[in-house]
């Protein structure tokens, strides 16, 4: 088997195992390979040791003219926040290191009953807080472009082992920026849902009223076809939202943007973008009108304040969801401590990392009492503006186009010691999460050497809008390729 | 200075839903091993979501109807975090500021007297597991059987006046929470408990009224489990607040428990060792919204509520007591409930309240009762009513049958008092031979009653009746001898 054929269409894959002209053990094989290979990328934290067995069976079936799913025999790696039954779940936290999971995300079973094989957990930002992978217990991710740069994050060997070609597709989750900053750092396609279209049920949480689960892919067909399996309600996730009957797929093979209402976010081209990024974005967007698209200016006036109220909500639902972490139930339990309060105090202290101690503290003090009101309500009132400023832009426009972030990936360690500066990379993404819109990543070319990504963004279960622009920018810049 | 009580109470009521508040485990925990009926959601596992059991819904909109409480509109749950081993997820789910059930009363019967009593709300939330702290170990032991129980908390306005009211309070709610259906209110099991919040304040005794419209300094007395508990708690803490203020000490906001065995209230934590809850939304819910639909579906299939009740039986003519102890046990409620609707007259039904109330009650509370046998037990009460009435039964023999339907569940009640001798003897010529023989029998007694000594009746009597085999009719006999001893012809 060709080494590349993991770079195919998801549906051609999936046929071809049907048909048994492709075997699923030896893509699975192929990919395995591939991720022992460029293992000095550290994408991957563990390999699911039945995912050979998995592909063997299917092939079985296959053979008898018993299997069939639309991702039959397909590879893929999940970010090790979902809960998988054949391997640990650590969240990249020494948390949760011993921790392996007595069920499976509601996802990762979608995806098995449609044929998909999850060969692998990808590294992330400890419990999804930061946006390098850098903040992973484990160690970091790097970048597939580039070894001495960050491949962005939270989902950053995702993104890396997308980029890879170690799987065909990867799982992320994105709760202000986790997925499309690192699909853009990486030059790979990246769709944040709607929050609610996918089932959070079995994933890690973070800030629960944000956090999103979406695919990482190479084409936006192929990430089409993975939201398509996923979406829907489900019974164990009482957030998520009924899906239309339609399919999320791209049927219509030739998406353009004729006639397509775009609005450029003014906020997010206005300053502190580095000039190469500017203008690779503002490129595409003079190309999309050239294309036919009627592009014009829009003004979000609140997306300033979409930073500094991310970081209070944030870490107030945080602060919350990880006190589970005591070290009394699963996880990391400190053998030193003699009392409950010592239990509590030291398993939490050895098993979080600064990152996650920095945000319990920030979230803990904007939900005290006394200072309740000044923060979370206000930010709460900030959200609710936000989420009005973007309705309204959705009654003029289809998308909304920005930048992903101001730069393209930066150094290893550039920013690791400066939360603030970590933080601002995701500047012009997370104003989505709050107001709980689409969204998507696609790489359009390079800057200074590195991928650059257009963030296209969609109003609230606006994805099949949202994903045909997204194939009709594709169509228009090609797909990029890494050299590795 | 006289001094009055100012108390109000918390109650938590689990309730009877099939499964927990927000997973699919079976609620019922009663003797079963620890940690048995968990799964991910309960546990707190990372990944898992709540999703709202609906029937915890219907049940608490039951309890607020029970309570006359406002509903509808939206209602959310919030996040209580605190850290403790029973809690898995390190926060409650519960409802913080937009409660299932508003602002509510209850009629209290106090003695002869009803107290109205405000409802403040009552909210939804999740119990928390249970701890054991096995003697001489250096650790204790998590049970997470009980932790996403639904419960149901129901605050009070500070309208109950004495430690009587506070305990005639719970009963109260005791009875209607088992009325609605809502709960086994098992307060053995620890199905309802109540935290009792007590100040006190100068009383002036010449008006009949409160020397003061503000509030004393409150305690609230934690997790009491019984009606008893409740009066004695708050009748020590009433005294302790008195007696500090006699002394010109201060009272101090704070928590505390109740030591059964010493009659004493004991501090656990002061306000300022208080817990910052930090509540906020809970994110991973959505906003249930309470339908008017919602509410009258619950309420067209609401059985009758103890205060309906209560105005049914004094109209029918019970007395107070009986009526109470009639609603302290459903039981024996539903028996008088279908014994009425035969609309006997009054003198069939006060018998048949009479042993409900009597044997019935000792045997109920002492053996329990299957109340699927409630339909046929009515019908045999109302047939050995009908038998003490034709006098083949006296009402001492009657109790002894009654004890057969009840507590062995017997039917047939004629035969059961045949097979036991207990048919009396209601034939005057029968018992003429009997009582003729007897005198006979007794020419010292017949001569001492003559001579005027009474009691020696009261012996004849007992002869006649151990010749019957204690089955002559008494009141027959008594007359029958009377009769005979005054008539000088009847001497042989």
């Amino acid at each position: 088997m060709k080494s590349d054929a993991i770079t195919r269409p998801i549906a051609e894959l999936a046929e071809d195992v049907r048909s048994g002209k492709l075997k699923a053990a030896e893509l699975v094989q192929a990919c395995l390979d591939r991720i022992e290979a460029t293992k000095q990328y550290h994408a991957v934290l563990e390999i699911n040791p039945q995912a050979l067995e998995r592909a063997h069976e299917i092939d079985r079936r296959a053979g008898q003219g018993r299997s069939d799913g639309r991702l039959l025999g397909v590879p893929f790696i999940a970010k090790d926040n979902f809960l998988t039954r054949h391997t640990h779940t650590t969240a990249a936290s020494a948390m949760l290191k011993p921790f392996r999971a007595p069920y499976q995300a509601t996802v990762i079973d979608k995806l098995e009953a449609e044929g998909a094989v999850m060969i692998a957990k990808a590294n992330l930002d400890a419990f999804a807080h930061g946006s390098s992978t850098e903040n992973s217990d484990f160690g970091p991710t790097k970048n597939p472009w580039d070894k001495t740069k960050v491949p962005g994050g939270s989902s950053g060997g995702s993104a890396a082992a997308v980029a890879l070609a170690q799987c065909s597709f990867a799982l992320g989750t994105d709760t202000g920026s986790s997925i499309r900053l690192p699909a853009s750092f990486c030059g790979v396609v990246g769709v944040k849902p709607t929050y609610g279209l996918v089932s959070r049920y079995g994933v890690i949480a973070m800030g629960s009223s944000f956090d999103v689960v979406g695919p990482l892919a190479r084409t936006v067909e192929d990430a089409a076809l993975v939201l398509d399996v996923m979406a829907g309600r489900d019974p164990l996730d009482a957030t998520t939202i009924e899906r239309d009957a339609q399919t999320y797929e791209l049927t219509d093979q030739k998406s353009n943007v004729k006639g397509l209402k775009v609005g450029v976010i003014k906020e997010y081209l206005a300053e502190g973008v580095d000039p190469e990024v500017k203008a690779a974005i503002e490129a595409q967007i003079d190309s999309l009108a050239a294309a036919g698209a009627k592009v014009s200016e829009v003004s979000l006036p609140s997306v300033g304040l979409g930073l500094a109220c991310y970081y209070i909500l944030v870490p107030a639902e945080i602060s919350s969801n990880l006190a589970r972490y005591d070290g009394v139930k699963y996880g990391h339990s400190a053998p030193a401590a003699k009392t409950l309060a010592e239990t509590y105090d030291l398993s939490r202290n050895q098993g979080f990392g600064a990152e996650a101690k920095r945000r319990i503290l920030t979230g803990t003090y904007v939900l005290s009492s006394g200072y309740y009101d000044a923060y979370y309500k206000q930010a709460q009132k900030v959200r609710t503006l936000l989420t009005r400023e973007f309705k309204a832009a959705f009654e003029r426009f289809d998308v909304l186009v920005a930048p992903n972030a101001p730069t393209v990936a930066f150094p290893l360690g550039q920013k690791a010691q400066d939360p603030l500066a970590m933080y601002l990379c995701d500047v012009m993404q997370v104003a989505v999460n709050l107001a709980g819109a689409c969204a998507l990543s696609l790489p359009i070319g390079l800057a200074h050497g590195l991928p650059v990504g257009l963030q296209l963004i969609g109003p609230q279960r606006g994805e099949r809008t949202l994903l045909k622009a997204g194939a009709a920018v594709e169509g228009m810049v090609g797909r990029l390729e890494v050299a590795v | 200075m006289k001094y009055e009580a100012v108390i109000g109470i918390e109650t938590h009521v689990q309730l009877k839903t099939k499964s927990k508040l927000f997973c699919g485990c079976d609620n019922d925990a009663r003797d079963k091993a620890p940690n048995t009926t968990v799964c991910p959601v309960c546990l707190g596992l990372p990944g898992t979501l709540p999703v709202l059991n609906e029937g915890a819904v219907k049940l608490a909109i039951r309890a607020g109807l029970a309570l006359n409480g406002k509903m509808g509109g939206v209602t959310k749950f919030d996040r209580k975090n605190y850290f403790y081993p029973d809690l898995p997820k390190g926060y409650q789910i519960t409802q913080f500021d937009q409660p299932i059930v508003g602002p509510g009363w209850v009629e209290v019967p106090v003695g002869d007297e009803v107290v109205e009593v405000g409802i403040t709300r009552a909210h939804l939330e999740e119990d928390a597991g249970k701890l054991t702290h096995p003697d001489g170990a250096d650790y204790s032991l998590v049970d997470l059987n009980r932790a996403g129980t639904p419960l149901l908390e129901i605050v009070s306005e500070p309208d109950m006046r004495s430690p009587a009211e506070a305990k005639a309070y719970a009963q109260e709610i005791y009875n209607l929470m088992r009325y609605a259906d809502v709960s086994d209110a098992d307060l053995y099991y620890g199905n309802m408990r109540f935290d009792v919040n007590i100040s006190v304040r100068p009383f002036d005794s010449a008006q009949g009224k409160a020397g003061s419209k503000q509030l004393g300094t409150r305690a609230e007395i934690k997790n009491l489990n019984s009606f008893r508990a409740v009066e004695r708690a708050a009748e020590f803490e009433f005294k302790r607040q008195v007696d500090l203020l006699e002394k010109g000490d201060r009272i101090v906001q704070e928590t505390r428990g109740w030591d059964e065995t010493k009659g004493k209230t004991f501090s656990q934590r002061s306000k300022e060792e208080a817990h910052d809850y930090r509540y906020f939304p809970e994110p991973d819910l959505p906003p249930l919204v309470v339908t008017e639909a919602m509410i009258k579906a619950v309420k067209d299939a609401l059985p009758p509520l103890p205060p309906a009740l209560r105005r049914q039986m004094h109209a029918a003519g019970l007395g107070g007591s009986e009526i109470e102890v009639l609603i302290g046990q459903p039981e024996l409620m539903a028996l008088y409930a279908r014994v009425n609707q035969r609309q006997l007259d009054h003198k069939h039904l006060k018998r048949i309240v009479n042993w409900l109330v009597g044997e019935a009650q000792r045997i109920v509370l002492e053996h329990g009762y299957d109340a699927s046998q409630i339909d046929s037990d009515a019908e045999d009460l109302i047939k050995l009513s009908g038998l003490v009435e034709q006098g083949k039964l006296s009402s001492t023999a009657a109790k002894q049958v009654l004890t057969e339907v009840i507590q062995n569940q017997a039917h047939d009640v004629e035969k059961i008092a045949q097979q036991k001798r207990l048919i009396q003897v209601s034939d005057a010529g029968q018992l003429e031979k009997i009582v003729a023989q007897v005198i006979a029998d007794n020419p010292q007694s017949v001569a001492d009653y003559r001579a005027g000594k009474t009691q020696a009746l009261g012996f004849l009597v007992g002869q006649v009746m151990k010749a019957s085999r204690g089955q002559a009719n008494p009141p027959m006999v008594n007359d029958i001898l009377k009769e005979k001893l005054s008539n000088s012809e009847n001497l042989s």
